[in-house]
């Protein structure tokens, strides 16, 4: 069968429908998964195929999600945690962060705890407060996690299903904005779930766009405002570079700076604030890394150094083309 | 008019249950009737098994304070006085039972087999954990207070889906038991963990030691009420038993426990004890609280009282006094000696196990460290004109 054109929800709903498949073990557990599926329909139709032992309806407190998921993968299972929004991913952030991130190594490795916690992320749909925010950078400031993020559906089936067979805690960031944006997703092949092919794959960034004159990465819901400004910008004779990092934690710099070797230039692109977010941290390691090469300083274009406003703010607030160009042009002209 | 709210009960009167009083006589616990198969089963053998063990662990606790006093250990959490309240609910486990200890279950661990000295290197600070959690279905400690209270309840619901209980078949079914104390009480995760267990009938016994003090904070700050009265709110049988005396609490525990294996869900125990020792040695008790207190507990202590009442009963003579001596004598020096031989590895060790599969943030880390530990072998080599 060939590649059909799936929206991104839709898409990790096919991934999460695979591995449960694939493995017994897996199960998933949230607020209102079961019959309505998700806020987004994400899991849309797994409790009436798979029952309510492994899509499981839970009371609504997001630590006891995360942190009964914990038991669970004690016990032997897989469990898939749905945290409605990142905005109500605190009351879990110390079972994420003392807890599931620490097991291991408190364990000298004896304990393995296999717990993805997936959510959507990210503004742009004009939701209340509280529905809209970026807060992987929390993340993966915590040794133990790894933190992903698809940008395309394609990812989506993929990524979500080599989460769930990584042995590692997993956050898997959806970005909401892109929920409904279709691409191809082949479901007949299988993705490479073994360890290399996480490495290469879930953790691996990738060059959507060939350029030669700046490098933009970014991932999740900037990596297709990346694109349309490199369209925009290749009008205007300037060629982008366009990076999806997918991974933030493990963060593929070789990728990126086998990019600025070329370009010299580096803009990087996320909702999340730019203070102490993702983009300070590519931006240092890329200098250290290309000093020589760079010919501009490292931009980063993303959040203001405010909680996220109101929704009539967003289209300022975000990251969108403009400001993505406005970047571009400073670095060509520093 | 009166205030129809002040007419509402908010303090229901507790029973605790009991089996032996603080002299070691055998009484009867008004409502205790249900508990009288589990009395039952309390032969001299086990009496006698459980007054060694509180020895032993007794005999352990007091070696570990003093290595930490003489600065072997960077820090100890004493059990001393809750040695009933462990022992007695420990012996009610099997071995297929699996149990998330608070951090001072001391008591727990020896009874589960386990060699207490595995605990020391956590507190030595020679490597966090310290032991194989499957070798005696006994978790880590937990530092994060009631944190564990989840994942107790999540392993429950893994159990419900192996099928592993209401089976029947006893070498099938199991239970959890989740251990916390008085303060622990009051987190979240504890009573999130109470939601989620009630919610799922998970097959869980929260066995709440109330040592009277979280740290410096009397029990009664964080309830008004004896705790035992906070799992009806939930949905959870509770009870309330004199953790001193660990014929009661191997009595209530046995019962919760078949009633989590059986697939009747899960019970909350508060054992009401007390801390005789400081809250780790880092505390000082005398700032917060009186000693005739420290005194009127230590008239119920509950190694005392389980001696009485052998003596009494005529079970036990002076031989078997002295060889448990002997034997709690033994094992303090296993425990020093232990303790002295536990070493951390090299310091390259902390990169390990930070993921399962590599990642190569660490590996880059690890790198860089190793690069620059060998700089200063090669600098003190050049020093030492090579000679080093």
């Amino acid at each position: 069968m060939s590649a059909v054109a799936t929206p991104l929800a839709r898409a990790i709903n096919a991934g999460l429908r695979a591995a449960m498949d694939r493995d017994d073990s897996v199960l998933l557990m949230g607020e209102d998964i079961g019959p309505l599926g998700g806020v987004f329909r994400v899991t849309d139709g797994l409790q009436e195929t798979f029952g309510e032992d492994r899509v499981v309806d839970t009371p609504l407190a997001e630590s006891g999600i995360v942190g009964t998921a914990i038991g669970l993968a004690f016990a032997g299972y897989r469990p898939v945690c749905e945290i409605q929004f990142e905005g109500f991913v605190f009351p879990a952030f110390d079972q994420i962060t003392t807890q599931l991130a620490k097991l291991s190594y408190r364990s000298q490795g004896g304990l393995s705890v296999p717990v993805v916690v997936r959510m959507p992320y990210g503004g742009g749909i004009g939701a209340i407060e509280h529905h809209s925010e970026s807060p992987e950078a929390y993340f993966a400031h915590t040794a133990g996690l790894r933190v992903v993020s698809p940008a395309t559906a394609a990812d989506g089936y993929t990524m979500i299903q080599q989460a769930i067979a990584s042995p590692d805690p997993v956050i898997f960031l959806e970005p909401k904005s892109r929920y409904w944006d279709k691409a191809e997703v082949d479901e007949a092949t299988a993705p490479d779930l073994s360890e290399a092919g996480l490495t290469t794959g879930l953790h691996a960034a990738r060059t959507v766009r060939r350029g030669g004159d700046v490098t933009v990465a970014g991932y999740g819901p900037t990596v297709k405002t990346m694109l349309a400004a490199a369209e925009v910008a290749a009008g205007e004779g300037t060629e982008l570079e366009v990076i999806d990092l997918r991974s933030i934690s493990p963060l593929d710099v070789d990728t990126v700076a086998a990019s600025v070797e070329r370009t010299g230039r580096l803009v990087v692109v996320h909702e999340a604030p730019v203070f102490f977010g993702p983009g300070a941290e590519l931006a240092a390691r890329i200098t250290e890394r290309c000093f020589y090469h760079l010919e501009a300083p490292v931009l980063r274009v993303g959040g203001y150094h405010t909680p996220y406003p109101a929704s009539k703010h967003e289209e300022h607030y975000l990251p969108g083309l403009d400001r993505v160009l406005d970047a571009v042009d400073r670095t060509l002209t520093y | 008019m009166p205030d129809p709210l002040t007419t509402l009960e908010t303090a229901a009167d507790v029973t605790m249950f009991q089996v032996l009083d603080a002299e070691g006589r055998r009484r009867e616990s008004p409502g205790g009737e249900p508990f009288a198969p589990y009395v039952a089963e309390l032969t001299d053998d086990l009496v006698r098994a459980m007054y060694r063990d509180m020895v032993l662990t007794r005999a352990f606790d007091a070696q570990a304070t003093s290595l930490q006093r003489q600065g072997e250990l960077g820090l100890w959490a004493p059990s001393l006085g809750q040695e009933g309240a462990q022992i007695g609910s420990a012996h009610a486990l099997r071995r297929r039972d699996y149990v998330f200890p608070s951090y001072r279950e001391h008591g727990v661990a020896h009874v589960r087999g386990m060699d207490l000295s595995l605990i020391l290197p956590l507190f030595r600070g020679t490597q966090h954990g310290g032991w194989n959690v499957h070798t005696h279905n006994f978790h880590l400690y937990s530092i994060v207070i009631g944190s564990h209270a989840l994942h107790a309840v999540g392993y429950g619901m893994g159990i419900q889906r192996d099928g592993d209980v209401g089976t029947g078949e006893t070498d099938r079914d199991r239970a959890v038991v989740c251990y916390f104390g008085d303060g622990a009480s009051s987190q979240g995760d504890v009573n999130e963990a109470l939601v989620f267990a009630a919610s799922t009938a998970a097959p869980v016994v929260f066995f709440v030691q109330n040592n009277q003090w979280a740290i410096s904070v009397p029990a009664a700050t964080q309830s008004p009420v004896a705790l035992a009265q906070r799992g009806s709110g939930f949905g959870i049988p509770s009870v309330s038993v004199d953790g001193n005396d660990p014929l009661a609490c191997y009595a209530v525990s046995r019962a919760a426990l078949d009633r989590a294996r059986s697939g009747g869900g899960p019970t909350f125990i508060e054992a009401v004890t007390y801390r005789m020792g400081a809250h780790t040695t880092s505390d000082d008790p005398s700032r917060y609280r009186a000693s005739e207190e420290e005194e009127r507990w230590a008239a119920k202590d509950p190694i005392s009282r389980v001696r009485r009442h052998l003596e009494a009963e005529g079970v036990a003579d002076q031989e078997f006094f002295a060889a448990v001596d002997h034997d709690a004598d033994e094992l303090a020096t296993f425990t020093r000696d232990r303790c002295r031989a536990f070493a951390a590895g090299g310091a390259v060790e902390m990169f390990d196990h930070v993921y399962q599969a590599p990642h190569p943030l660490v590996a880059a880390d690890r790198e860089e460290f190793v690069a620059f530990e060998n700089g200063f072998a090669d600098a003190d080599a050049d020093a030492t004109g090579g000679a080093a």
